[in-house]
């Protein structure tokens, strides 16, 4: 790679990546990835789900290690100490997840693990004065003495970063801090950044929102399947040129031939203006033998949706139709009677139990056919067993194995056998393949296909694009809790998706 | 071809052997260390009659204990169960004073279906404060301990109660004293009851449905089981045993009193998880339970005839070993 020169914030190098490369158990996530922050500029750190980015900025800030390469500070190769600890060194993360005790206050989250005492007794006074100061500088009306409970989010965002700058921060990691605020709160946040880099300080600001992107930084750095594509000076990009660098791919021989569907199927599934606390006012038909994607950025309220629809949740307005019939709201199992299932994509804590064995996971969802009057057949169950792991290729070397230390793919294939223990004719299914190998992705991606062939309706809600392209002949693109596209045939691009999923366009949902 | 056939069945039951749950074998295990320790201290210990003997006493924690675990194993835990010995007992006897039924037979009877739905009521009452009112178990427990206890008290102005009408006493006498084909009544109602209960958490929907909430409620909340209905019907069954138990407890002395049942609760919780049963639920073992609370009274009974500790200091001893098996749990666990 170059090293740029030109652009904004034109200091000297603070902290670098220099050929870093990361695995899990065996699996690679990034790869030889290079990386630089200079002083006083604030960097865009790009890419899709699973591009990457998240593991880059654990590593830059000590939270992981990297497998090989090395990270310099102030052009010292360095070994970032872990937990934490690196704050010590200016380098301070703020979580997607507000890292705040809430019955604490704004000045003792601000000292909190680092108390200013004075003969042994807590300085109060100081600390208040210092947390007071702080926040001035900010420009954030924020009470020192008040609750973290009573902050609104965005005050809560503006602790996190007075937090920062009270340990003298030289290095901020943001990772999506604009996901939670109004766009008035995004402002201001972005006011106070700028005012913070033009002091010097650093920010590195991992973002979905190309626009935000656009406004804010100076450098955009892209990633794309743990692989550095481009780092560039904001400028000189568009938005539209960030979406491309971030696609662009193709798309493999994964996935079964797409059988289009009869536009004169009937409708097995209708949902009608459903809202839940997030989702607004969706609605949408699902045919026959179909296979219906979901696309959106995480965060845009698709399992939230899927779950008011499966009754997992309550709606607080709108209804869920199958085949004529209403769907009560909050009801699972009326809704697995009335021929809808669905699979979660937490399969570890929400879909098996993992230590329980196959056929306990498996028949958990549908104990009423294995015997009457609440009897147990083990006899029964065994056959289930003996059918599902024929018909999902369940491959374990002991049928008594707990759940728990089945491969991820094994187990992927179990809960999907689970859900259609229930005999279901339409399917959700969130997230098929997360976490698992392309091998056992390709046969996820058959079962579903073949699944549709014999006339059941599937949903797929996935955020891996190339997944939802690959199987779905129709697919709805969700952003803050409504569809903001529905794209058919040709439309059904990445490129497209991402522009409805960023917010670049907007068309009323079909 | 023959030959890797054979590697392979011989391979599949090495791992078969070695997969053997520790946690399942350790309670009986413990118990024949114990069988053979008491045997050295007295040689009198190891007699069937006095091995009956302390089985039929063991009875009232066996079945309380085997409540617990449907309890515990559904990720729940009943504290009052002591305190309800006591108030279901009371109720009963003060039933049968009253007089409203002449014929003794009769009033038995209707006495023994009054405990039933007592102790099933209290049990619904705990499940529903527990669930409905989302109150963590410990607490919600806890308060009706004292609720329960409170109104024995209460009941019995600080004294006893005492069963009056010595017709009842005579034909209820044999409930805990007699036998059936040699075998004591108490012994017969343990088995009876344990294999009940073995049916219902292993051979039935709601005991699949117990373990899967016990073991993680939100993959039972996904795969569409009423999460709240099984914890509450839980407690009932816990209920419902401590009635059973105040049936077996009411002839034995013909009278109750506010001590009754005091640490029951600390015995039964404590032959749960000696017999294996997870204490954050998901796992129940309903004849390791069975095995715990032999365990206990057998500790006791060695306590009794060995003399060298005093039998005073049986609450302690007690106490210990819930903390040791705690602690071998978890290092099974750890290993596993």
């Amino acid at each position: 790679m170059s090293s740029q020169t030109s652009g904004a914030g034109d200091g000297a190098v603070v902290l670098s990546a220099r050929r870093i490369s990361k695995s899990f158990n065996g699996v690679q996530v990034l790869f030889s990835v290079d990386f630089d922050l200079r002083a006083g500029e604030i960097h865009a750190l790009m890419g899709e789900n699973g591009a990457g980015k998240s593991t880059l900025v654990k590593i830059l800030s000590g939270f992981e290690q990297p497998t090989s390469g090395e990270i310099t500070l102030d052009g010292h190769a360095v070994t970032l100490p872990p937990n934490g600890a690196a704050e010590a060194l200016g380098i301070v993360i703020i979580h997607q997840e507000f890292n705040l005790a809430e019955h604490l206050t704004v000045t003792e989250s601000l000292f909190l693990g680092r108390e200013v005492t004075r003969f042994g007794v807590l300085d109060r006074k100081f600390m208040r004065a210092e947390t007071r100061r702080v926040l001035d500088l900010l420009g954030s009306h924020v009470d020192e003495n008040a609750m973290i409970s009573s902050l609104s989010i965005a005050d809560k965002q503006m602790v996190e970063i007075a937090k920062a700058i009270s340990r003298d921060a030289r290095v901020v990691f943001m990772d999506e801090p604009t996901a939670v605020l109004s766009r008035e709160e995004t402002n201001f946040l972005f006011k106070q950044v700028r005012k913070l880099r033009d002091q010097g300080t650093s920010f590195v600001f991992v973002s979905h929102k190309l626009d935000e992107v656009m406004e804010l930084t100076d450098r955009v750095t892209v990633l794309r399947d743990g692989q550095w594509i481009k780092t560039s000076p904001t400028s000189i990009l568009d938005g539209e040129s960030i979406a491309q660098l971030m696609v662009g791919r193709e798309l493999s021989k994964l996935y079964p031939a797409k059988r289009e569907p009869n536009v004169d199927e009937e409708i097995v599934l209708s949902v009608d203006a459903l809202s839940t606390g997030y989702v607004k006012d969706v609605t949408f038909n699902v045919r026959k033998g179909e296979i219906l994607g979901f696309s959106g950025m995480i965060g845009s309220g698709r399992t939230e949706l899927m779950e008011a629809i499966a009754g997992l949740r309550s709606r607080a307005s709108g209804e869920v139709i199958i085949r004529g019939a209403t769907v009560p709201s909050g009801d699972v199992h009326a809704a697995n009677r009335q021929g809808l299932a669905y699979m979660t994509k937490d399969r570890k804590s929400k879909g098996l139990l993992l230590n329980s064995r196959m056929t306990a996971n498996l028949t958990l969802q549908s104990l009423e056919n294995h015997g009457k009057l609440g009897y147990l057949s083990p006899a029964s169950e065994a056959q289930a067993l003996e059918r599902a792991r024929r018909r999902f290729d369940i491959r374990v070397r002991d049928g008594n194995v707990v759940a728990g230390r089945m491969s991820g793919g094994n187990q992927q294939k179990l809960l999907l056998a689970k859900v259609m223990e229930t005999e279901p004719e339409i399917i959700i299914i969130d997230e098929p393949t997360r976490g698992i190998d392309v091998g056992t992705k390709q046969q996820i991606y058959h079962f579903i296909s073949a699944l549709a062939r014999d006339g059941r309706s599937i949903i797929v809600v996935s955020s891996e694009m190339p997944e939802v392209i690959g199987l779905c002949t129709r697919v709805a693109v969700m952003r803050e809790g409504r569809i903001v596209g529905m794209l058919e045939g040709d439309e059904i691009s990445e490129q497209e998706i991402m522009r409805y999923a960023a917010g670049l366009k907007k068309k009323a949902a079909a | 071809m023959d030959t890797s056939v054979n590697e392979e069945t011989r391979d599949e039951r090495r791992r078969n052997w070695r997969d053997i749950d520790l946690r399942a074998v350790a309670p009986f295990a413990a118990l024949i260390l114990l069988l053979i320790l008491g045997a050295l201290v007295n040689p009198n210990f190891i007699g069937l009659n006095n091995l009956a003997n302390v089985a039929t006493r063991s009875a009232f924690i066996a079945i309380i204990a085997i409540g617990a675990t449907f309890v515990i194993s559904s990720g729940d835990l009943d504290l009052s169960v002591g305190a309800m010995v006591a108030f279901v007992a009371s109720l009963m006897i003060l039933f049968m004073n009253s007089g409203v039924i002449a014929d003794p037979a009769l009033m038995l009877t209707a006495a023994v279906l009054f405990a039933v739905v007592a102790g099933s009521l209290c049990g619904l009452a705990n499940g529903l404060i527990t669930t409905v009112g989302r109150i963590e178990p410990f607490i919600a427990t806890l308060g009706t301990m004292g609720i329960y206890r409170g109104l024995t008290t209460w009941l019995s102005q600080g004294g006893a109660i005492t069963l009056k009408d010595p017709a009842l006493q005579e034909i209820y006498r044999p409930a805990y004293f007699g036998s059936i084909l040699g075998i004591p009544v108490p012994i017969v109602v343990i088995l009876a009851v344990t294999c009940v209960a073995a049916f219902i958490l292993y051979r039935t929907r709601y005991g699949r449905h117990v373990v899967a909430v016990g073991s993680n409620a939100d993959v039972a909340r996904y795969s569409g089981i009423p999460v709240n209905r099984v914890r509450t019907i839980a407690f009932v069954i816990q209920g419902l045993c401590v009635a059973i138990a105040v049936l077996l407890y009411v002839p034995r002395l013909g009278s109750t009193s506010a001590t009754t049942g005091i640490l029951w609760e600390l015995q039964a919780i404590t032959a749960v998880v000696v017999g294996g049963t997870a204490l954050k639920g998901g796992a129940g073992r309903v004849w390791g339970t069975i095995c715990g609370a032999f365990i206990l009274e057998l500790v006791g009974n060695i306590m009794l005839l060995s003399n060298f500790i005093s039998e005073y200091l049986i609450g302690a001893i007690q106490g210990t070993i819930i903390i040791v098996a705690m602690l071998v749990q978890r290092s099974l666990v750890r290993k596993s």
